[in-house]
């Protein structure tokens, strides 16, 4: 999903960089509370990952393909705000060294795939984490709706975005469920490889999983016979 | 980064290496959903070629390398590898000292980038 450079007017794409940055700056005084010398690590781990799984484009139809946007992800893995700054570190990267996504539309991007991810993502997951009874499946399964939803809503997210400074003129209504479509489609590979990952990781080290901490049930932690 | 940390950021790195170094070459090449949008209904009217389209590793290739595999595979790990300095560096830069497990043996992994991240 990520935006080139023209495809949103100067305005706009700097209202989005504004609006970025101040996302950026309350993350890294949020990113405070979640991040430990024990912690700290770990979001250079989930920033590499969600770089690499990222690459792996899927097919999702005719000539169609997506790839995880990773904001959901990121959020239950080490809290919303080091989650944000990872995706964010993410596009930076990709916009910098890689020519993927503009860097006039890094703003837009960051607002799309990691501010939005982020937040819609984090507050379905802890919602339906805390009304679920407390297991790893409702974890989980947490994570997986989660995921699902962050995409076509970071999609919209673009169309608004686009309708404030698109370039060309184009049909809103059906370049809206255009989007939404296709990335609901997304949203179930971003569902299934979020769902993975947090439960690969739940296994074998549910206190290194920020979202479950305090709705996890508790376990014993033996090292043994869970090597992954 | 205590020591049972240290194994679960090893253990993922290691599958991130693979995915980006050697996985991506089975990656989808259509374009992604919002290209494909943007192809069908004509957001693409104005876009312009990106700032940086010649840089080395452009378009997850490492310039001057003719296999494919080989050139999208070391840029995949490139990118794995300034993702975990730049993002583990502000991390560090940002967290909490002296919480969690301390450990002073760890001050020359992830804090040793901490300068260059700090914009």
């Amino acid at each position: 999903m990520h935006v080139p450079d023209g495809f949103i007017n100067a305005p706009v794409s700097l209202g989005a960089g504004v609006v970025a940055v101040a996302g950026i700056a309350v993350c890294l005084r949020g990113a405070r509370r979640e991040l430990d010398d024990r912690t700290a690590p770990m979001a250079g781990l989930v920033a590499a990952f969600v770089f690499a799984v990222q690459m792996l484009n899927f097919p999702v139809a005719a000539g169609t393909s997506g790839h995880l946007l990773g904001g959901a992800l990121a959020a239950i893995l080490v809290g919303p705000y080091t989650g944000a700054l990872c995706v964010a570190v993410v596009l930076l990267v990709q916009g910098v060294f890689f020519a993927d996504g503009g860097l006039t539309a890094l703003g837009v991007n960051i607002i799309d795939m990691s501010l939005v991810t982020v937040v819609v993502g984090y507050l379905v997951f802890r919602g339906l984490a805390t009304v679920l009874p407390r297991s790893r499946t409702s974890i989980v399964g947490s994570a997986f709706v989660a995921a699902l939803i962050s995409v076509p809503v970071a999609s919209l997210a673009f169309v608004g975005l686009y309708a404030l400074g698109g370039t060309s003129d184009v049909p809103l209504r059906s370049v809206t469920i255009a989007m939404v479509g296709v990335h609901l489609l997304i949203g179930l590979g971003e569902a299934v490889i979020t769902a993975f990952t947090v439960g690969s990781i739940m296994a074998v080290r549910p206190d290194l999983v920020y979202g479950a901490r305090g709705i996890a049930p508790k376990v014993e932690l033996r090292s043994s016979s869970v090597a992954a | 980064m205590g020591k049972r940390t240290r194994g679960v950021v090893l253990v993922g790195m290691v599958v991130a290496l693979l995915l980006a170094g050697v996985g991506s070459y089975y990656a989808s090449s259509s374009p992604d959903g919002l290209a494909k949008v943007a192809i069908d209904k004509g957001l693409d009217k104005g876009e312009r070629a990106h700032t940086f389209g010649d840089a080395p590793l452009a378009g997850y290739a490492v310039r001057g390398v003719g296999d494919k595999r080989l050139s999208g595979g070391l840029a995949g790990l490139a990118g794995v590898g300034l993702t975990f300095l730049l993002g583990g560096a502000i991390a560090v830069g940002v967290r909490r000292r002296g919480a969690g497990v301390t450990q002073d043996e760890d001050h020359s992994g992830p804090a040793s980038g901490e300068g260059g991240a700090r914009s």
